[in-house]
């Protein structure tokens, strides 16, 4: 499918947004690179800033293919960075006694990049798939969609944000989605765990730079599934668990799970109202907090999964929708790519 | 008829050594013999019963610590503080121990046929019934019975040089007693040589007797030899260091 | 002391009495174990040198007749050479002696928690009240693991493969901080024992072994492996819940404990196994750890005579290179580190140590938890912070800050009465809390006195709760090393950067 439908389904949103801040991801826009992991970088000029990407590229792979990212400028939207991409291919013996050292050289580039005052800043970086966004002042999601001409990309998989601004509402890197090679994020929200979250992630060497939840809990789940290994739900259960009381009624190989997700992962607890909606290539997943702070709506139609904070968007989307819930808080609804 | 168990302990961690012994003591042995000990520590922790723990090899560090009734027998030397904190029961080392053996032991008795460590008989305390009793065959090193609160502390010296110093630094209880006589300059301030009279000798004889069997050798030499008998000059001795505010 | 010129001190306190009020009951005669009263027919004579203001008489004078001034004389006031320096200086002028002194610190040094300021919600993100949502505030002590490994079941379902290790649990991040008993008597201990049972936490039964009074709490009592060792064999360690190897105390990093001859009564003298009247010396260091590698020894030992069924902890003071010392102790095997600040009680504590030597515990707590992190380590122990924990706010800073719990133990001691007079030593608390003296010991009732403290955990308890669900925050391991919830007011930038919280207004 193409950008043209969660546009409009997001600008049925507009109610919940600030006019600051829009963005959208795509998995599948990169068939003819698909081998390549897409860097989606944004550049205060294609000087200086790009030099040090090239540079930092160079050092850790190899650069395929760049080229700026086709816009067409707005007249309300005031553009305060160049979008550039970079078909990537990183050098593998870099990361060596890593179980997938692609990801962890891509991962380290760009906690480098983004860690440093250089006038760049990569907004994502997996294969076959990009973020589109911008924010300040007029950066509605039409207008965003519109700038990057979103319906021009096809797509498997979309996830979209409307922001409402609370800090920086002038930088184009805040608005969601976050990405981190596979993973991307879109938050409802604000946790009230921040702090704890971040300084767990970044005990594991990743780099929080924007002060914003979904780049941690971008973080939190590559670390969670990726590297520690946890199915989905088990992540998803690390970040949200049950109350203890939940848990002390469960039955003893339960209890002892659940026990040992909070003894191990209390630190990357997320409370506070959030729904999330995590994609990889493979899956597209949402959760809200145990409190159910936040709204979360649950299409489906054929194979089609659709996630929202309201029907109204889904049904923008896919007037024949054939079933909407409304899952309670602690229970993921998970959507699995069919192969 | 007393029940032997066996163990090899080559190769094998402490922890899972520990509980084999645990386990044989459990399945009602009398007697355990542990072969190929290669510095294994902990053997003997916290046991209790009446058993008796055959150590063959080099006992690790902290031998029979908080023990409360077994016997451990150590073919070998053993390394430091064996009899730490040990309630009761009886350690016999036929080889040599480290440093602080027998610290803050409370109860039983620790014989080392050798020589052992620096601070042996460090802290030994006693209460009503319980009076921790060390004995070394061999020599000891410096700060000998320092803080010693209480237990009785034998040195025989039986191969040459005697090398403690500084001994029973801070001692406020107990009695170290050393075969032959001990230069002042021995002493460490807090303690006090006292003759040996023949009722501190009567106290100690049934002891060096029950050395000399253990590893024996005829104990007649030992019974009428001189002592120097070293006790606490005061039973507090860091009172009159302090005012209140 | 006729070979002294120095004469008597100005009095520290005078105490008056209200003639018109007195009705000359005696009540403050019976109750002032100090002296300061006497019966002369129908006159109560006073004599003011023997207060220690601990506010007995005053508590139960039915007339409040009595009044009781501080420094009632003053010396020339002079911003460096105060009343305490010169007091001090006359002291060791007449004595030659090292001052000791009661409780913790009376520097005057700012307290940090005071200038910590505790974040709440408003637009961006909503409070929870805790009267219809939970608030968890339980929390598990122990080592955790840092990450889980499964395995496949024959039948495909996965299963848990990490095995768990032993973890206490308390309802509420507050637990009852180490005080032996012959420092305090046995209906301290008692009291302390029932409120634990009380409110779901634990006491620390200090280096004094453990009364059989207190069997029937086991299960709520960490015991301690002190230097000295008192008290301490394989049935008391294996009656804890938890096992505590103290490594040092806040009110004096580097040196050791002494409970005098005369506090050593028989029933102390049997707990702590040493004859009745003899000093309890318990040395600076542990003998058998003189370098680091000796205390995964202690700690393994430890768990070998108590068959790896119980949590160890391990307590030190916290002192300058606090971050270090923390990182090689989780390295060691403990479960949990108790950090005691430079404010902790004590007993008896050398003045100059006192109020010298460490460093607080807002920094030592911060600096432990960041090192921890730093080197992937804060999942192998928790923290525990103590040194002077007086409110529910010092709770919540201390657990945003980075602890997992604290340990009170003065706050507990004024729960039952105690007015923070600093004579402990003494031992004639007439509180019957810091003395041995059975008249003094029955004043205090257990029963009485275990509710007064669980009273006090209960309404922390609930401040906490409250506090939490302000600022959004629905399970404690989220408040955990939370600093973005913090601001520092008027704290300077260098101590900012070490406990890693903004100034007010970032």
């Amino acid at each position: 499918m193409d950008g043209s439908g969660i546009r409009q389904a997001l600008s049925m949103m507009n109610e919940r947004g600030s006019g600051e801040g829009a963005g959208y991801v795509a998995y599948g826009i990169y068939p003819d690179y698909r081998d390549c992991y897409a860097l989606h970088v944004f550049l205060d000029n294609t000087c200086e800033s790009k030099a040090v990407v090239d540079a930092t590229l160079e050092q850790w792979g190899a650069i395929e293919h760049d080229e700026a990212i086709p816009t067409c400028n707005q007249q309300n939207l005031r553009t305060a960075c160049t979008p550039w991409r970079y078909f990537f291919r990183p050098d593998a013996s870099l990361a060596p006694g890593s179980a997938s050292p692609e990801k962890d050289v891509v991962k380290n580039l760009v906690m480098q990049i983004n860690g440093c005052v250089n006038g760049a800043e990569v907004v994502s970086s997996g294969k076959n798939v990009g973020v589109f966004k911008a924010g300040g002042s007029g950066a509605w999601p039409e207008v965003v969609a519109d700038y990057y001409r979103i319906e021009d990309y096809e797509g498997y998989l979309w996830l979209a944000h409307n922001r409402y601004a609370t800090a920086s509402p002038e930088k184009w890197e805040r608005p969601d989605p976050f990405n981190l090679h596979d993973w991307s994020v879109v938050e409802n929200g604000k946790t009230t765990t921040y702090g704890t979250n971040r300084r767990y992630v970044e005990s594991f060497g990743y780099n929080c730079t924007t002060s914003t939840d979904s780049e941690v809990i971008t973080y939190l789940i590559d670390l969670l599934v990726r590297r520690h290994g946890l199915d989905i739900n088990l992540a998803i259960r690390a970040l949200a668990p049950p109350y203890w009381e939940e848990i002390d009624r469960m039955p003893e190989a339960e209890q002892k799970l659940n026990r040992a997700l909070r003894f191990a992962y209390g630190a990357a607890t997320m409370n506070g109202p959030f729904t999330v909606v995590a994609a990889s290539p493979d899956m597209m997943v949402g959760f809200t907090d145990r409190g159910k702070l936040r709204p979360m709506v649950v299409g489906e139609c054929a194979d089609r999964l659709f996630i929202a904070s309201e029907e109204s968007a889904i049904r923008t989307m896919e007037p024949e929708v054939e079933s909407i819930t409304r899952p309670a808080a602690g229970e993921p609804v998970i959507g699995r790519v069919a192969p | 008829m007393a029940k032997q168990i066996t163990i090899d302990a080559k190769g094998v961690d402490c922890t899972s050594l520990n509980q084999q012994i645990r386990e044989a003591l459990k399945d009602g042995a009398d007697e355990v013999v542990v072969n190929n000990v290669l510095g294994q520590r902990f053997i003997g922790d916290g046991l209790r019963g009446n058993a008796t723990i055959c150590v063959h090899g080099v006992a690790g560090g902290d031998l029979a610590m908080f023990m409360s009734g077994p016997t451990v027998v150590v073919h070998g030397n053993a390394e430091h503080a064996p009899g730490n904190t040990m309630d009761s029961g009886k350690v016999v080392i036929h080889g040599s121990a480290g440093d602080a053996v027998a610290h803050s032991m409370r109860g039983g008795k620790v014989f080392v046929r050798g020589d052992i460590g620096y601070r042996g008989g460090i802290h030994m305390k006693q209460y009503e019934t319980q009076r921790p009793i060390l004995v070394v065959g061999g020599s000891a090193q410096m700060f000998l019975g320092e803080y010693m609160a209480g237990g009785l502390l034998i040195v025989l010296g039986l191969d040459g040089v005697m090398k403690a110093r500084e001994i029973g630094s801070g001692i406020h209880g107990g009695e170290i007693v050393v075969r032959g006589d001990v230069d002042d300059t021995c002493l460490a301030a807090g303690a006090k040589k006292v003759p040996l009279t023949d009722e501190d000798r009567a106290r100690i004889v049934p002891v060096l007797r029950e050395f000399a069997e253990d590893f024996g050798f005829d104990p007649e030499p030992l019974v009428n030899a001189d002592y120097t008998r070293i006790v606490p000059a005061s039973a507090r001795p860091f009172a009159g260091k302090y005012t209140w505010e | 002391m006729s070979d002294c010129n120095l004469g008597s001190m100005p009095l520290r306190y005078r105490v008056t009495i209200d003639r018109d009020q007195c009705m000359e009951c005696g009540r403050c005669v019976d109750n002032c174990s100090y002296g300061v009263f006497r019966q002369d027919g129908d006159k109560i004579l006073i004599n003011s040198r023997k207060c220690t203001a601990c506010h007995r008489c005053i508590t139960y004078c039915p007339r409040d007749a009595i009044m009781l001034a501080e420094h009632p004389c003053d010396y020339r006031s002079h911003p460096v050479w105060n009343q305490q320096v010169r007091e001090s200086i006359y002291n060791q002028a007449r004595t030659g002696k090292i001052i000791l002194a009661g409780m913790g610190s009376v520097a005057n040094l700012p307290v940090i928690f005071d200038r910590l300021m505790l974040d709440a919600c408003q637009v961006t993100t909503p409070p929870t009240d805790p009267l219809r949502e939970p608030v968890e505030l339980r929390t598990y002590l122990g080592k955790k693991p840092s990450k889980l490994d499964f395995r496949q079941k024959a039948n495909g379902d996965v299963e848990l493969a990490t095995e768990l290790t032993p973890n206490l649990m308390i309802e509420t991040p507050i637990l009852l901080g180490h005080m032996s008993y012959g420092a305090i008597s046995l209906n301290a201990h008692l009291a302390m024992a029932r409120a634990a049972q009380e409110v779901g936490t634990f006491m620390g039964t200090g280096e004094g072994g453990l009364h059989p009074g207190l069997y029937p709490y086991q299960d709520r009592v960490i015991v301690q492996v002190a230097s000295g060792r008192f008290g301490v064999n394989v049935d008391y360690l294996n009656r804890g819940a938890a096992i505590e190897l103290k490594l040092g105390q806040g009110a004096k990093p580097g040196i050791g404990g002494h409970l005098t001859g005369e506090k050593v009564s028989k029933d102390v003298s049997k707990t702590r196994m040493i004859p009745q009247g003899s000093d309890a010396i318990s040395p600076a260091p542990h003998h058998d750890i003189y370098g680091i590698e000796d205390l995964p020894q202690l700690v393994r030992s430890v768990k070998e005579a108590t068959g790896w069924k119980k949590p160890i902890f391990a307590k030190i003071a916290a002192v300058n290179n606090n971050a270090e010392n923390v990182a090689a102790v989780a390295r060691s095997g403990v479960d949990a580190i108790a950090i005691d600040g430079f404010r902790g009680g004590t007993g008896a504590a050398p003045r100059v140590f006192r109020d010298h030597v460490g460093i607080p515990i807002e920094v030592a707590i911060a600096t432990a938890d960041k090192e921890l992190r730093k080197q992937g380590l804060r999942n192998e122990v928790s923290l525990i912070a103590c040194g002077s924990i007086r409110e529910s706010a010092d709770v919540m800073k201390a657990i945003a800050l980075g602890a997992d719990a604290v340990y009170i133990a003065t706050a507990a001691l004024a729960a039952m009465g105690c007015r923070v007079c600093g004579n402990c030593y003494q031992g004639l608390c007439p509180w019957g809390i810091a003395t041995q003296r059975q008249d003094l010991v029955d004043r205090l009732n257990p029963d009485v006195a275990s509710k007064q403290v669980a009273n006090l955990i209960h309404a922390w308890t609930l401040e906490i709760t409250e506090l939490m669900g302000a600022a959004g925050i629905t399970s404690i391991e989220s408040l955990r090393g939370n600093r973005d919830r913090l601001r520092g007011y008027m704290l300077d930038a260098g101590l900012l950067d070490v406990l890693d919280v903004k100034p007010i207004g970032a």
